[in-house]
């Protein structure tokens, strides 16, 4: 008798427990990456907000007080640095895409078997350090170095001719460092692309051009963007480039937000101005995911 | 220094070259995790808490009445900055250490994490603005804007006069009289150097003597000036005729506009870091602000004598590196015993024949001279006269006369000073 009763009380909660269990799993699950998500990004960035809101000097301390000076004051000091960070990150993503596009067209409808190896074989210069291949590109560059220096040996470029400490330098430097991060992107949708759509859009009678213009392109359209946003974030915010490739006036808002923070010590300012910077690369990610949501951005 | 037994790269001197210590961190550390970092410790307040207590005059609880030798030292130097030796199974030694060892029993760890004084204060100041140990017994910290703030945030260990005889006997008279540190309560100097003009003769086709020369329109697009603003900006003071020391805010912003006069006349190609140097050796500049010991070493790796280093005739900037303690450190007797013992000649001579700048030990020049005549090949006789000898080792007194230390700034004046300079060289 008395194992009947209990019998059906047991099987309840059981029942409760795996009910309990069932809702709680995905929280559970989520935990790991929210607390990352919350211990690293939420709350640095929240440190960031309080302390662009602060005021004082390094010796005798900063205190909280909304001071929203930090902003309008770094913004109009340093909005030429600002620009400057759009415009050779902006050109630097655009040369990534106009050189990458056809490479991962190439390797991913006619490089047949050997993909990998091609991939494999653009990839390679990136195993080696970031800042190593700029030097390189500071040494190969140089005014009389091995690639200018014949040239202006032989004649064909005038002897002042130089590259090094301009922005073209430093928008070519932005576009090679990150080439990778455009390339691949926009290579995994190409891919991706079910070739039966082109086959019956040929079927159709539409030449090749028409069979990019109308179904691989705007097939591939979720890589590029995927590919802009990689190259472009980390291009904006570079300062490696614009340091060794640069002359006057090319510095980049990294560099200024490094230079109030370690030289200045105006943490505040520092703090704001990268503040600013955060909040402009979080709308750009904002109108990706409102056009494209994430899927292709991570893959599916 | 046998260049044709001993492969170039593995020559020393040429290893200084490429990696000076004076070399930017920045270099070193860049990448797109730098941004983020600096972003993550400026939120999380460093540099917050306020006042720390006044170091009190009347030594109640000095560290001195407690503090016993403890047998061990941690010493935080910039790279290459030492001399340097092998032993047998090809490891790196540091000869003047082993000695130190040898001669009071303290084993030292030394360590090269300084790369420039500003990123090094970033780095420390979170541990010792907790009131924690940094980890280091002996820091090598540059006078200027850092130093000060060592000094205002009582984060060095005041340092006791009876434990130093060596250094008030054997330290050169204008170093037991900086204006950064009075009283030498702080910090005892490690070596110094100057900051100047280099050049190459061939490409200016002409002596280059005067500060005025940075400005000469003939040299458009070819002008190195120091991106470290407290070295560009001091020496346009001095190179205006005004000692940095007596000049105010308004001398400041005069020499900052004439800075920018020649930004905007397209004669500056850049605002270099330690990077200058390879722009000098390179051609890419043929005349440029320049540190006296890195002419030395660049001609020396080069094995020519291509560049020049010439101290203005309106003068100079002379800074030094100056070894101190830090609060908290564990070990401040074991410290202050080796920050005084590099002070005897015969030690200071050691350091100085292998770093080649300015020896804090005038006394040395007679030890290396001996050590020159005592040489049994001829190679390195003439590297030792050779340091004996050079005015950027033992400069003349005439040299110094004309040499000024940076403005020391509070830290009211120190924004100001940012504001005004930061204008030029952040374009």
């Amino acid at each position: 008798m008395q194992a009947v009763a209990t019998q059906p009380q047991a099987g309840r909660k059981v029942a409760f427990r795996v009910r309990l269990a069932r809702a709680a799993a995905p929280y559970l699950l989520i935990l790991p990456g929210g607390g990352w998500l919350l211990l690293f990004f939420v709350l640095p960035l929240l440190a960031l907000a309080v302390t662009s809101l602060e005021s004082g000097d390094f010796i005798t301390g900063f205190k909280f007080d909304l001071n929203f000076t930090n902003y309008s004051f770094g913004i109009q000091l340093y909005s030429p640095q600002f620009l400057h960070s759009i415009e050779f990150g902006g050109l630097a993503t655009i040369a990534a895409l106009v050189i990458a596009y056809p490479a991962a067209y190439w390797i991913a409808f006619h490089a047949g078997p050997r993909k990998s190896a091609y991939l494999l074989i653009v990839l390679l210069p990136f195993f080696v350090s970031f800042v190593i291949r700029t030097l390189s590109w500071e040494t190969l560059l140089g005014d009389f170095g091995p690639i200018f220096g014949p040239l202006k040996n032989i004649g064909l470029l005038p002897n002042d001719f130089h590259v090094l400490a301009t922005p073209a330098a430093v928008s070519f430097g932005l576009a090679y460092t990150f080439f990778p991060y455009m390339l691949l992107p926009v290579y995994a949708s190409l891919e991706k692309i079910d070739r039966r759509l082109v086959e019956s859009a040929e079927d159709l009678y539409s030449n090749r051009v028409d069979v990019f213009r109308h179904v691989i392109f705007p097939l591939s359209l979720p890589g590029v963007f995927a590919g802009v946003l990689l190259t472009g974030i980390p291009a904006f915010a570079d300062y490696v480039n614009q340091d060794f490739l640069g002359g006057v006036g090319t510095t980049m808002a990294g560099r200024v937000i490094e230079q109030q923070f370690e030289v200045d010590t105006n943490y505040p300012l520092a703090s704001a101005l990268a503040f600013v910077f955060m909040l402009g690369l979080l709308a750009m990610l904002l109108l990706y995911q409102r056009f494209f949501g994430t899927k292709d951005l991570i893959g599916d | 220094m046998n260049k044709d037994v001993v492969p170039e790269h593995l020559d020393p001197s040429f290893i200084r070259g490429l990696t000076q210590r004076r070399i930017s961190r920045r270099t070193a550390l860049k990448g797109a995790g730098a941004l983020s970092v600096t972003g993550f410790l400026a939120a999380c307040g460093i540099g917050g808490g306020g006042t720390t207590a006044p170091a009190s005059a009347q030594h109640v609880n000095w560290v001195w009445d407690k503090a016993t030798k403890a047998g061990t030292l941690d010493f935080a130097n910039w790279p290459l900055y030492i001399d340097t030796g092998q032993d047998a199974a090809g490891n790196t030694t540091y000869p003047s250490l082993q000695k130190f060892t040898a001669d009071t029993g303290i084993k030292v760890n030394y360590s090269e994490p300084i790369q420039d004084n500003a990123s090094w204060f970033a780095k420390v100041a979170p541990e010792l603005q907790q009131g924690q140990p940094i980890g280091f017994d002996i820091m090598v910290v540059t006078n200027g804007i850092e130093m000060t703030n060592f000094q205002l945030k009582h984060w060095l260990t005041e340092l006791d006069p009876t434990k130093m005889p060596n250094f008030f006997k054997n330290a050169a008279p204008r170093l037991q009289k900086r204006q950064f540190d009075p009283g030498n309560k702080f910090t005892m100097p490690w070596q110094s150097g100057l900051t100047g003009i280099g050049y190459n003769p061939k490409l200016t086709q002409r002596e280059i003597t005067s500060f005025a020369d940075l400005f000469d329109p003939a040299f458009k697009g070819r002008v190195g000036m120091f991106t470290n603003n407290e070295d560009v900006g001091n020496l346009t003071l001095v190179g205006m005729g005004i000692k940095p020391e007596k000049s105010k805010a308004s001398d400041w912003q005069k020499a900052a506009d004439k800075l920018k006069q020649q930004r905007d006349s397209g004669l500056v190609r850049k605002y270099y870091d330690q990077s200058y140097i390879k722009a000098l050796e390179a051609g890419e500049t043929w005349i440029s602000m320049a540190w006296s010991g890195d002419i030395f070493q660049a001609n020396l790796s080069a094995g020519n004598d291509d560049l020049k280093f010439v101290v203005p005739k309106e003068g100079a900037i002379i800074w030094t590196d100056n070894m101190c303690i830090p609060v908290g450190a564990a070990h401040p007797v074991d410290a202050i015993t080796y920050m005084d013992y590099v002070y005897q000649p015969a030690i200071a001579a050691m350091l100085a024949e292998y770093i080649d700048y300015i020896t804090p030990v005038p006394a040395a020049r007679d030890v290396v001279l001996s050590d020159a005549a005592a040489a049994t090949d001829s190679a390195t006789k003439d590297g030792l006269l050779g340091t004996a000898n050079s005015p950027l080792v033992f400069p003349s007194a005439d040299d110094l006369a004309k040499t000024s230390y940076y403005r020391v700034l509070t830290p009211s004046e120190a924004s100001q000073w940012n504001d005004i300079f930061n204008a030029v060289i952040i374009t």
